[in-house]
């Protein structure tokens, strides 16, 4: 086995409490490294949930989350300040209702997802204060990387419009864009196809396959629109009421009559027979 | 469908104009009556008698009805848009001349000392209004940059103020020495009010903030042994031309450069002295916003938990600004200390918190011309209009709700991006946050 066919991230019996609310009820799964993992589930699933626990914004109440490297470096997320996922252990995300920066413009929102490694470059300011070149010569460069995905998410033209000017399909494409400037080795995806249309889903496809293949970014993914879960996941985990219920190939999920009964509800008189097969 | 409508519509606003126009009148009546109508003057026996002045309550209360009708009438319900009676070109000349601005208000302070040599009201009144300026700057970094509402900025002022003063007069300290001390103590300070306001937003933070001026002053009050108290601390020494003292007297400025002595030297140089210090700040505000540390401030401004999820560490961002903010602040208090020759805790009181904050907001959050436009525009009319005493203060709060509503995001509330590709172009006001304060 080499490295790269190892896990990515491992979830172990994670669960999160909200006073008496369960969120989420000891979730385990695994995401492997290079793959598009779907996190799947109807509304109130805990899916959110999961992905605040993994990005460091909630503390989980019990579980561990393990996150790998390739060279070998592990990190147990759950015990990372949240800022230090992000910086240290490389998992960037996006958010379910977007937050950008809006009064900033689109290369700027790019450049600021760059700000450790150029803090770095700028002496932790001092160098930059006084303008040495070293720090011209990152600058440069992060703008380079920003202009880069602004061209890979076809917003080049909107370079230098506030990020609250952009459309919708663009703000969410600059979200990603954004993420990706932090040179993350796991990129979790909140819902990123929401409130887009068909053309816009599948460019969204097709970006998500570019970063995967391209950039070797394993990605993590939360969303509803089934032909992008379909079309691009390599494994899909269905949550329901905070319990996995399914885990699998997208086939496998498509065909899993748990998975259908919690999206689409089933008939009075099997409802028994399914409750004992989830195991209610 | 307009045309039918018209006629209708017409007849509504004058009916609501009316109705709105007798509600102000009924409250203005409720207000003034005690405030104006009623007054109570002392008789002939010594003992308080209460007259009437029912005219002037009655023209005050019509001008209200007339005012509050003239505006339905004119406006509707509407916001009033003062915005839509300045012709558009003069406010495309506005913005050309805008560009030059700067430029040109630099050149006129450069120049003031040698235009109003002779005017030792106008040199006091510009090293005042620069003093200003650079109060102004320096909050500047903390609200309009971080959006951290900082209602306690005095308190900075004063350690810097109490820093040189005691460092100067009990370890005979030079002002150039004292001066970056004075900065790095308020800078301590800076980061420990940080740390207990770093869970903080809004109103919560301005509360704590404004209780932190307090305590400071409080504490300069009561602790007579080291401050002096209410009496202060006097005879602080003036500052000197890099070791030639203003006096009349061998081995002094005067007397060095071949002068004939004059007190004017020394207020010129304290002019130039605080025009530094405050072009110092506007620099280092410029620079810090093109460097990771500045984009991450406006970045926190904007959303701090969008910061948090790229790795930026929010607790040391919030603190370098508070710390940044906090400098610049013990700065211009040591040149208070030096230019006052005597500080009591009587100068560093919430007043001032709130008009530097004032002039923050007046010139715009984060815009730098605009913050100094607003400091020369508050300071200097403060005094443009000392004749008027009473009704001073009356002016000023007209103007400031005027400003507010034509400009309600301040004077210049467009934001300029720190970085282009392509052609720069300034932010709109409505996309700009204003942070969580």
């Amino acid at each position: 086995m080499t490295a790269a066919s190892n896990p990515i991230l491992t979830v172990e019996r994670l669960s999160m409490r909200f006073g008496g609310l369960i969120a989420v009820d000891e979730l385990s799964f695994a995401a492997r490294r290079g793959h598009i993992t779907a996190l799947i589930g109807p509304n109130g699933a805990g899916k959110t949930t999961v992905f605040n626990c993994i990005t460091g914004f909630y503390k989980p109440s019990t579980g561990m989350i393990r996150l790998s490297h390739t060279d070998g470096r592990a990190y147990l997320l759950e015990r990372l300040l949240n800022y230090r996922v992000a910086k240290v252990a490389r998992v960037a995300r996006t958010f379910q209702n977007i937050r950008l920066f809006p009064g900033m413009t689109a290369l700027e929102n790019l450049v600021v997802a760059q700000h450790n490694v150029l803090m770095t470059a700028s002496g932790f300011t001092f160098a930059g204060l006084f303008g040495l070149k070293s720090w011209h010569l990152a600058e440069r460069a992060a703008l380079d990387k920003a202009r880069y995905w602004l061209d890979r998410t076809a917003l080049l033209q909107r370079a230098d419009d506030p990020a609250g000017a952009l459309a919708y399909g663009e703000q969410r494409r600059l979200e990603i864009a954004r993420a990706m400037c932090t040179e993350p080795v796991l990129l979790c995806l909140d819902e990123p196809a929401a409130g887009l249309n068909a053309r816009e889903s599948a460019e969204l496809n097709e970006l998500l396959q570019f970063i995967r293949t391209e950039h070797g970014t394993s990605i993590l993914l939360i969303e509803h629109d089934m032909s992008v879960v379909m079309e691009i996941s390599d494994h899909i985990v269905v949550l329901d009421y905070g319990v996995k219920i399914a885990d699998g190939t997208p086939e496998a999920i498509r065909n899993d009559p748990k998975v259908i009964a919690a999206y689409l509800g089933v008939e009075d008189e099997e409802v028994e027979q399914v409750e004992a097969e989830v195991g209610l | 469908m307009t045309q039918q409508a018209a006629p209708h519509a017409r007849s509504q606003p004058l009916q609501a104009a009316l109705k709105d126009a007798g509600l102000s009148a009924l409250i203005a009546f409720g207000l003034f009556f005690f405030l104006i109508g009623l007054r109570t003057e002392q008789g002939p026996t010594g003992a308080l008698e209460i007259t009437t002045r029912l005219p002037q309550l009655a023209m005050l209360v019509g001008a209200v009805f007339a005012g509050s009708l003239a505006r339905g009438l004119l406006f509707g319900r509407d916001a009033i848009g003062i915005g839509r009676f300045i012709p558009p070109a003069l406010v495309q000349a506005a913005t050309r001349i805008g560009r030059f601005a700067g430029p040109a208000l630099l050149g006129f302070a450069l120049l003031v000392p040698w235009l109003f040599y002779d005017n030792r009201y106008l040199l006091d009144l510009g090293i005042l209004v620069l003093t200003y300026v650079m109060l102004g700057w320096g909050l500047n970094i903390v609200v309009g940059l971080a959006g951290l509402l900082d209602l306690g900025y005095v308190a900075f002022y004063a350690v810097g103020a109490y820093s040189y003063a005691l460092l100067a007069t009990h370890f005979e300290l030079s002002f150039w020495i004292c001066l970056p001390l004075a900065g790095i103590l308020s800078a301590f300070w800076g980061i420990l009010l940080g740390f207990p306001v770093l869970r903080l937003r809004g109103d919560y933070l301005a509360i704590v903030t404004l209780a932190f001026g307090e305590i400071i002053r409080l504490v300069l009050l009561n602790w007579q042994s080291l401050t002096g108290g209410p009496n202060g601390i006097s005879s602080i020494p003036r500052p000197s031309f890099f070791g030639l003292p203003f006096v009349d007297d061998e081995g002094s400025f005067a007397s060095t450069f071949g002068l004939e002595y004059s007190p004017t030297h020394r207020v010129v140089f304290l002019f130039y002295l605080i025009l530094a210090l405050a072009l110092v700040t506007n620099w280092v505000t410029i620079r810090l916003r093109r460097l990771p540390i500045g984009r991450a401030w406006e970045a926190m401004r904007e959303d701090e938990i969008a910061c948090r999820s790229l790795g930026i560490n929010t607790t040391t961002t919030k603190l370098t600004a508070f710390a940044m903010g906090a400098m610049f602040g013990g700065f211009a208090g040591s040149f208070f200390a030096t230019r006052q020759g005597f500080i009591s805790p009587e100068s560093f009181t919430f007043g001032e918190s709130a008009l530097v904050l004032a002039i923050v907001v007046l010139g715009g959050m984060g815009s730098q011309i605009g913050v100094a436009i607003a400091a020369f525009v508050m300071i200097g009319g403060f005094e443009l209009f000392r004749e008027l005493d009473q009704y001073r203060m009356l002016v000023f709060g007209f103007a400031m709700v005027t400003i507010m509503i034509w400009r309600p995001r301040g004077l210049v509330a467009t934001r300029e991006p720190s970085i282009h590709l392509g052609e720069r172009k300034a932010v709109g006001a409505a996309f700009v946050g204003q942070g969580q304060g």
